[in-house]
């Protein structure tokens, strides 16, 4: 599979060389990187590997190591839903179902639409509220299916 | 004058909508020509009444919880800025009896002061204890830090002294303090409380550290799930930098310390020190052999401190008070206090510091008043994801490190996840295997394979296909990833697997059939 994504080579640019004198910089670099164009494209590996005088097998390696770090972009939306014990305790796992009903797609990966991909995410340290969910950057807790229903209507555009 | 109203930035608070609380309560105020000043604190840790408003009286802090939005026009209309009376009235917040019956030391200020004000630290003893550091030497401070008996509270119970004295006497040029701030075990949140409400005693405890033992830099590795977290220590670190506590001259003492929050990238294993210590150097968390000790050859191969956050956490009011003070809390070899996190399946879920000797059932009724679903209490698993899971009958053992060894169980770093009858064991065993297969650093065959066959030997078992035969398997299984692994990951695993098989084996099949096996 050999995809081009667009994304903007400059701001990754920018990204690695904000972070390359740090000691031990890879983790602050592909974060930044992540952060500045949401993954981290093939293509970007070999300036990292130039800039951290790396190789590139190095840094694939890593990228694949690390759960929070993607290879190819995420939907409009990214859905976490914790699957961890405590939320399994308070019906975490009926959550995570209806999720993949609602979205219309697998954990790990995205909706047909592109508007969500979903995730697991084990414990977002929430625990005595759950069953708990990330969507972007926003945490929510006490999560039934009508409140899912509720938080991804209102990022589909619904009401 | 205008009142004081607290509104916890807590994420939980927030993620049950505080900020829309904080919208609504600025928005009534304007509207009735009230003037009302808001703080956000930290959260007091009783997360069934959060988000928690509580609002400044002559007698005293007044709570009410958990308060949505749209509550907030008729909190106002009961009086809510002379602390009046209303359905979400909970009292005098001091009063309320799951935290009138704790101990908190280590979480003093949580849930009181603004967690980035400076001032407001200092007002509150904050750097009591750095203050005294400072007029003493190393070994004066290591010697305080072991009398005071503190075990690391990051699983291991390691005693914190005998290893800050390890890095004191390595030679070397440069020395480090990391804060292992991973905290993946679920059913935790102790770690992510003292960050986000206090995140000053935490880096005041590493700079104790970093005096101690002759450090000059210092990592806090926090994990990606926790974005709140790093907002709060950015924040403070900035403000503890400007005044002086951190930098090339901690308060004109000539020594230096200089603090760097590091954010990880989702993966379980990098709480694992060693491969902590990987993840901090750029690479793969994959887990080192040890010796060599961290403390002698650790980050970037210099002497290094690893500890909890609880553990620094608990430094400065043993360094302000002293040993003797911390070291009157709990029993035996486990001394001190333990904040307790009660998750999952029960009423009143949070944060519990309470030194140790308490019992587990105490803590589950007292303080949890059982579950959240009415439902009798099953299982607990007290430890994280890779402690057994205990039945009734074991619930009356003290919360102690020893007492909990003795049973087979483990405290860990004090979580404790609840499961009413509805629970299906088979499962939960099911789910350990599958999460070490997912998480596994990939170093040794009996972790990273044997989960993968664990989980179908499980799936075999459920399925009655060979049912005695493959429950045999699944304990040489286990017994195989007990020896062979090279950490706890892959080595503890068989606990919740087999305490399930053990404790509860009508989970698995027929009770004959499973229990005959088990002999
Ligand atoms: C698989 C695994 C995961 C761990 N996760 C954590 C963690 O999230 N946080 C933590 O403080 N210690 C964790 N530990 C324990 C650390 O390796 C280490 O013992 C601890 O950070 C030392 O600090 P302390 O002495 O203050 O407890 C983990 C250990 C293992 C084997
Ligand atoms: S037991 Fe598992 S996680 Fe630990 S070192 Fe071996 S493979 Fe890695
Ligand atoms: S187990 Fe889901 S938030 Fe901790």
């Amino acid at each position: 599979m050999n995809r081009q994504y667009p994304f903007d080579i400059d701001a990754a640019k920018a990204a690695i060389t904000a972070h390359s004198q740090e000691r031990g910089s890879l983790l602050p670099v592909l974060h930044a990187v992540q952060e500045a164009i949401g993954f981290i494209p093939a293509d970007v590996v070999p300036l990292i590997a130039d800039e951290l005088n790396l190789s590139r097998a190095e840094i694939h390696g890593v990228i694949s190591f690390y759960h929070f770090f993607r290879q190819h972009p995420a939907g409009k939306n990214v859905v976490q839903i914790c699957r961890a014990e405590a939320c399994q305790a308070r019906g975490g796992e009926a959550l995570a179902q209806h999720a993949e009903t609602l979205l219309d797609c697998k954990f790990h990966a995205t909706s047909s639409d592109g508007q969500f991909t979903l995730e697991s995410v084990y414990c977002l340290g929430q625990c005595a509220c759950g069953p708990n969910i990330m969507i972007n950057d926003e945490l929510h807790a006490r999560v039934g299916a009508d409140k899912l229903d509720r938080l991804i209507g209102a990022k589909r555009g619904t009401p | 004058m205008s009142t004081i109203i607290y509104v916890p930035r807590d994420s939980t608070a927030v993620a049950l909508g505080a900020e829309q609380v904080v919208a609504a309560i600025r928005r009534e105020a304007e509207a009735r020509g009230e003037a009302v000043s808001i703080v956000r604190n930290g959260s007091r840790g009783m997360f069934w009444l959060e988000p928690m408003v509580e609002v400044a009286t002559p007698e005293g802090r007044v709570a009410y919880g958990p308060v949505d939005a749209g509550d907030v026009a008729g909190l106002f209309d009961a009086g809510l800025l002379k602390g009046g009376t209303h359905a979400l009235s909970q009292g005098l917040t001091d009063k309320i009896d799951f935290l009138k019956n704790q101990e908190r030391l280590t979480f003093a200020r949580v849930g009181i002061t603004d967690p980035v004000s400076l001032s407001d630290y200092i007002a509150h003893e904050g750097y009591a204890g750095l203050q005294r550091t400072l007029t003493m030497d190393g070994a004066a401070i290591v010697k305080e830090m072991t009398d005071s008996g503190l075990r690391g509270r990051g699983g291991a119970a390691f005693p914190t002294g005998i290893k800050w004295n390890t890095v004191l006497n390595a030679p070397a040029a440069q020395k480090y303090v990391v804060c292992n701030a991973d905290e993946g075990d679920s059913g935790t949140f102790s770690d992510r409380m003292i960050m986000e409400c206090d995140p000053f005693v935490l880096i005041e405890g590493m700079t104790i550290a970093a005096v101690a033992v002759g450090a000059t830099e210092g990592y806090i590795y926090v994990r990606s799930e926790y974005p709140h977290a790093i907002i709060a220590l950015n924040e403070a670190i900035v403000a503890a930098n400007a005044a002086g506590y951190l930098g090339s001259n901690i308060l004109g003492s000539g020594k230096e310390f200089n603090l760097t929050v590091r954010k990880a990238a989702g993966a379980y294993i990098c709480g694992e020190e060693t491969a902590m210590l990987e993840s901090l150097e750029g690479r793969r968390g994959l887990v080192r052999a040890k010796p060599p000790l961290p403390a002698i050859q650790g980050l970037f191969g210099q002497p290094t401190v690893i500890n909890n956050v609880i553990s620094l956490a608990s430094v400065p009011i043993i360094m302000a008070r002293g040993a003797a003070y911390y070291k009157g809390y709990g029993q035996g070899r486990s001394l001190g206090t333990l904040p307790f996190q009660l998750a999952g399946n029960v009423l009143h879920g949070g944060l519990v510091e309470k030194a140790f000797g308490l019992t587990l059932r105490a803590l589950l009724n007292d303080f949890g008043r059982g579950t959240e679903s009415g439902r009798p209490i099953r299982s607990v698993q007290v430890g994280g994801p890779l402690g057994p899971y205990l039945p009734d009958h074991l619930f009356d053992t003290p919360l102690d490190y020893e007492a909990f060894a003795a049973v087979g169980a483990m405290l860990g770093h004090g979580g404790v996840v609840v499961f009413d009858d509805t629970v299906d064991m088979a499962k939960q065993a099911r789910y350990a295997m599958h999460f070490c297969a997912v998480e596994s650093c990939g170093k040794c065959t009996p972790c990273r394979i044997g989960s993968t066959r664990g989980v179908e030997v499980i799936d075999k078992i459920i399925a009655d296909d060979n049912r005695t035969q493959q429950v045999h398997l699944l304990r040489d299984l286990c017994d195989t990833m007990v020896n062979g692994s090279l950490c706890a990951m892959g080595s503890m695993t068989p606990y919740p697997v087999l305490s399930a098989l053990n404790y509860f084996p009508e989970d698995f099949g027929p009770v004959t059939q499973a229990a005959s096996a088990a002999i």
